[in-house]
């Protein structure tokens, strides 16, 4: 087994769930609704708890602890995609980001519970249960709003107009493409990323929303090789400044 | 590997300790065991003595696995066991079905609606039409998918009128 390839992988993943579910947190106590208060919190704690998996991982093959990955790194050793680090802005953009990320996510997910590298595989098939949920939520509140009013249509096309180069960014092809092909441990971003477009296109053709070009994708790159917006530091000093000041501190 | 008691001066064997494990219940959901949670995957007593509790997530995130590990470390070292381990893996994957019939009607009995059995394959047909665990009504809806637990989700009963959270089928 390539061990520098299947690290790279779980990199990108567990940062991705980490950094997501940190900016979901951020709707706790703001959500437009009760119930979406509940949601973004729960997606939350499912993808905090999930990246936290994946550092195990990582750990076992040798890197250090959960906690210091996750806390003590700074942006430029940061794997994730910059679609997850951008403000949350309005809830149209948070909505948008949601549906086209846990989309990309559940796909991959379910490419991974085959891969020949038995942690990844065992993980994903757990995880691939529990994202359905947050899909679900996802295709409801797109459905719905993509086809409600005038100012709900232009908010929702708005922000996908703008998220989608950065989405296009999940894909970005790792230095390890033809390695973990080869080797059975994950299929690729290329196959990912068509049966995504598949399944986006099949929603949003179910509302007045329409598909942007994607012709912009030089936009939205390098987040898998350390390159970030100005948002994820600020992020990141955020989430570990109690750890910073009491590595040792329970709670 | 399973052995029985024959070198065992104690005279434990996985049958007892699975009864003691009776006492250790969810932290959030304090009438549901862990045996009737379906979360013990494996018990078993090596030719050491030493005692092996295998234990699976309900979900990948949930902050109730660490006490519930601790808790079943503590029912151990209450009965005298010295020698053991509890450990966490995948390798059985729960989901709600290992939900026992007496756990489903402590749900009940507490408030929540037992999750439906499914074959696997949960859609949004399936979570959308809970029976009320109040009433029994049918004439149900979901409110969200996603609740006070990752486990829970929001439901309104229009028979009687009640809001009320089922334990999700995963």
């Amino acid at each position: 087994m390539n061990t520098e390839a299947i690290k790279d992988l779980l990199y990108k993943i567990a940062d991705d769930q980490l950094i997501l579910g940190h900016k979901n947190s951020e709707w706790t106590g703001f959500g437009p609704l009760l119930e979406e208060d509940i949601a973004f919190s729960s997606m939350a704690q499912d993808k905090v708890g999930q990246s936290w998996q994946f550092y195990k991982i990582l750990n076992e093959l040798g890197e250090t602890d959960p906690d210091t990955l996750a806390f003590m790194r700074n942006a430029e050793q940061f794997h994730n995609c910059q679609l997850v680090e951008l403000p949350n802005g309005e809830y149209d953009f948070s909505l948008i980001r949601h549906f086209l990320f846990d989309t990309a996510e559940l796909i991959r997910f379910s490419m991974l519970s085959e891969s020949s590298f038995e942690p990844i595989a065992l993980l994903s098939k757990k995880i691939k249960g529990e994202v359905k949920y947050h899909t679900m939520h996802a295709n409801i509140w797109i459905k719905q709003l993509g086809s409600a009013t005038s100012e709900s249509i232009s908010r929702l096309q708005a922000s996908l107009d703008y998220a989608i180069p950065f989405a296009l960014g999940i894909f970005e092809p790792s230095k390890f493409e033809e390695e973990l092909k080869q080797e059975g441990i994950f299929e690729g971003e290329a196959v990912l990323k068509a049966t995504w477009l598949g399944q986006i296109e099949g929603i949003i053709d179910q509302t007045a929303l329409k598909m942007p070009s994607l012709d912009q994708s030089h936009l939205g790159l390098g987040g898998r090789y350390g390159t970030h917006t100005d948002h994820l530091q600020p992020l990141l000093d955020e989430m570990s400044e109690v750890f910073k000041v009491d590595p040792t501190a329970d709670w | 590997m399973v052995i029985n008691s024959v070198t065992n001066t104690k005279n434990i064997s996985p049958e007892v300790i699975k009864e003691w494990l009776e006492e250790v219940k969810d932290p959030e959901i304090p009438v549901l065991s862990l045996n009737d949670l379906g979360v013990i995957t494996g018990i078993n007593i090596k030719e050491t003595g030493k005692v092996i509790v295998g234990m699976t997530p309900t979900f990948a995130g949930c902050p109730a696995m660490d006490v519930m590990q601790k808790d079943v470390e503590t029912v151990l070292q209450k009965n005298g066991i010295e020698d053991f381990e509890v450990i966490l893996s995948f390798k059985t994957q729960w989901n709600s079905n290992m939900i026992s019939e007496r756990g489903r009607k402590a749900l009940k009995k507490f408030g929540l609606a037992p999750p439906p059995k499914h074959n696997l394959i949960v859609d949004i047909e399936l979570i959308e039409h809970a029976k009320c665990p109040l009433c029994d009504g049918e004439n149900t809806e979901m409110k969200t998918p996603f609740g006070p637990a990752l486990c829970r989700s929001m439901h309104y009963c229009h028979d009687c009128l009640q809001a009320f959270e089922q334990f999700k089928p995963l």
